[in-house]
């Protein structure tokens, strides 16, 4: 079935026991949402150098966007901020390749699994709701600054 | 199932058959069960063929010129107008004025009272009152209105079972308030308002009366003077016409005394370079070439309903909602926002599915050929006041069959086994 390629195992797992979820301490809040569905997400990012130290947020959302934020937390915390970014633009990539990529799974591990949902139009944008948010976040907690490298 | 208890139905055997998009079928061969009416409403092929007909023999711009299609397109134009002014029992054709949507009609209220003189003129001194039940565009047009003005915006709040809080009207309006715009059917709730309650209210402290009927019209008879408003919006593509049509009724005075708001051609009486001045009403708020072939469309539509006749189309859309209630009832963990019985209630009914987010539940649907709106309905206060971030909505219309109902819980218990 179809609808199997969009809700992979690993993302209703993601749905079901989000990662890192909740607020914790940071150097930078968004908030970000999705005005045609509701969805809505605050996210902080806490950098520790040019190290991504922690994302935590508060969201709801269907369970695209709910996973899609726990997959992010998986990936970019403990990162540095210039690997994360690359995770970044390859999640987006994947996300605009409107079924045609299935993503490099070396570089996006879990999140890989939203291959399948680059085929619903409507649904790209709960995916990348909480990368969004962090891509913005990130800026705001370096200030303009280019991140500092070890 | 057996739906030999239900009555009042229509022959929708023979009405589908004028809608060739309900015959599609989606997804590897399931039926499309279209439940997204409150959105929009599909097309009979009466109203294509009026459009095709308008583009392929008559089209012409219209009001001008003297040649054979000019005549012909501004008489199939303005025959759309008797058309509407006909449905909707109005005193004068003068007082229909197309528009291109329900926004634009309310839009425009909000503009000619904001540059209006006394006394109907909305200033730093006045108030405006509308509910939290609106979709946002009975809301936005009078938030913009109070903040260029500095007039103070205020609401009707709304009861647990999701009807509207009357016990403060007295508060709320009040020889302060100018306009008074309310919704006759909530499009998120299904609620049916009583606002001959506001009216009266409002005529005893000299306030206008807009309503919103975008979600009445195309459900049940509307009959502007019954309902002795200042002005009645609507919109052509819910009411089985194309996209790109609406309508404005106002009370033929106000609109003799209202300024226009959009100029341009088409609205004026005599041009010089210092000044201007305008047509009569409807045309003074009709600047320039306006939606022809889609006010031809909303003709043929109206004559597509007024063929049944809109107290069958509630007849019917009412059995089926009451069985859609009823039978959503046996879906463990649905809860319905809004009125819980068919009692002053139109044929949009939102829900939320425990815990399982709307989005996921119109997913699903789709995959079996089920459509319906997920979101806010561009009503978020509502979702606010509940406390829920969105709803899932099936809303029905005079084509809609129980077994479209039937169709959406099976397709509803899918949905709880592939989250659950």
């Amino acid at each position: 079935m179809k609808l199997d390629s969009m809700y992979q195992e690993i993302i209703l797992d993601h749905y079901r026991n989000p990662h890192g979820k909740g607020l914790r301490d940071g150097d930078a809040e968004v908030h970000h949402v999705n005005p045609t569905c509701g969805d809505e997400i605050t996210l902080r990012v806490r950098l520790d150098g040019a190290v991504v130290a922690d994302v935590s947020y508060d969201s709801q959302g269907c369970s695209i966007s709910q996973a899609s934020a726990s997959v992010l937390n998986d990936l970019v915390v403990g990162k540095q901020v210039g690997e994360a970014q690359q995770i970044q633009e390859a999640f987006l990539e994947l996300m605009q390749s409107r079924g045609q990529s299935e993503g490099d799974e070396d570089l996006l591990e879990d999140a890989v699994a939203f291959a399948g949902v680059s085929k619903y139009p409507a649904r790209v944008k709960c995916a990348l709701l909480s990368w969004m948010a962090w891509k913005d976040a990130t800026a705001k907690a370096l200030g303009g600054q280019p991140p500092l490298t070890d | 199932m057996t739906h030999s208890h239900l009555t009042g139905l229509l022959d929708t055997d023979a009405i589908r058959k004028d809608f060739p998009v309900l015959s599609r079928q989606l997804h590897d061969g399931k039926p499309l069960v279209y439940l997204d009416n409150a959105a929009t409403s599909q097309k009979p092929r009466q109203v294509l063929d009026a459009l095709n007909a308008y583009y392929e023999q008559h089209n012409a711009n219209v009001h001008r010129g003297v040649h054979v299609l000019a005549e012909e397109a501004t008489a199939l134009y303005e025959g759309a107008r008797d058309k509407v002014a006909s449905f909707i029992n109005a005193p004068s054709r003068n007082e229909v004025i197309f528009t291109k949507n329900a926004s634009e009609s309310l839009n425009l209220v909000a503009n000619m009272l904001g540059w209006a003189e006394e006394p109907y003129r909305v200033d730093a001194d006045s108030e405006i009152v509308i509910t939290e039940m609106e979709h946002h565009s009975n809301i936005v047009p009078w938030q913009l209105l109070a903040q260029r003005t500095g007039a103070k915006l205020k609401w009707f709040s709304l009861t647990d079972e999701g009807r509207l809080d009357l016990s403060n009207m007295d508060e709320l309006i009040t020889e302060k308030t100018k306009i008074v715009s309310v919704t006759l059917v909530s499009n998120l709730l299904g609620t049916v308002n009583p606002v001959d309650a506001i009216v009266r209210k409002a005529q005893s402290v000299g306030a206008l009366v807009a309503i919103d009927a975008s979600q009445a019209a195309p459900h049940a008879v509307l009959d502007v003077q019954a309902l002795e408003a200042d002005f009645v919006a609507f919109t052509g593509h819910k009411m089985l016409g194309p996209t790109g049509i609406g309508v404005l009724w106002g009370r033929q005075e106000l609109l003799e005394d209202l300024p226009p708001f959009l100029g341009g051609g088409e609205m004026i009486e005599t041009v010089t370079m210092g000044s201007s001045t305008y047509a009569p009403a409807p045309h003074k708020f009709e600047a320039g070439t306006p939606p022809i072939a889609q006010a031809v469309g909303l003709g043929a539509a109206i004559d597509y309903l007024s063929a049944i006749g809109m107290d069958k189309v509630a007849a019917h859309e009412h059995a089926i909602t009451a069985y859609a209630i009823e039978r959503l009832a046996e879906v463990p963990d649905l809860r319905i926002i809004g009125p819980r019985t068919a009692v002053d209630r139109g044929a949009a009914i939102s829900f939320t599915l425990g815990d399982i987010h709307p989005h996921d539940v119109g997913q699903v649907l789709d995959e079996q050929g089920i459509a319906v709106r997920v979101g806010h309905h561009c009503a978020r206060p509502v979702c606010l006041r509940y406390g829920i971030p969105a709803t899932t909505r099936a809303s029905f219309y005079l084509y809609s069959t129980p077994g479209e109902v039937d169709a959406l819980i099976d397709g509803l218990h899918h949905v709880r086994n592939f989250f659950g």
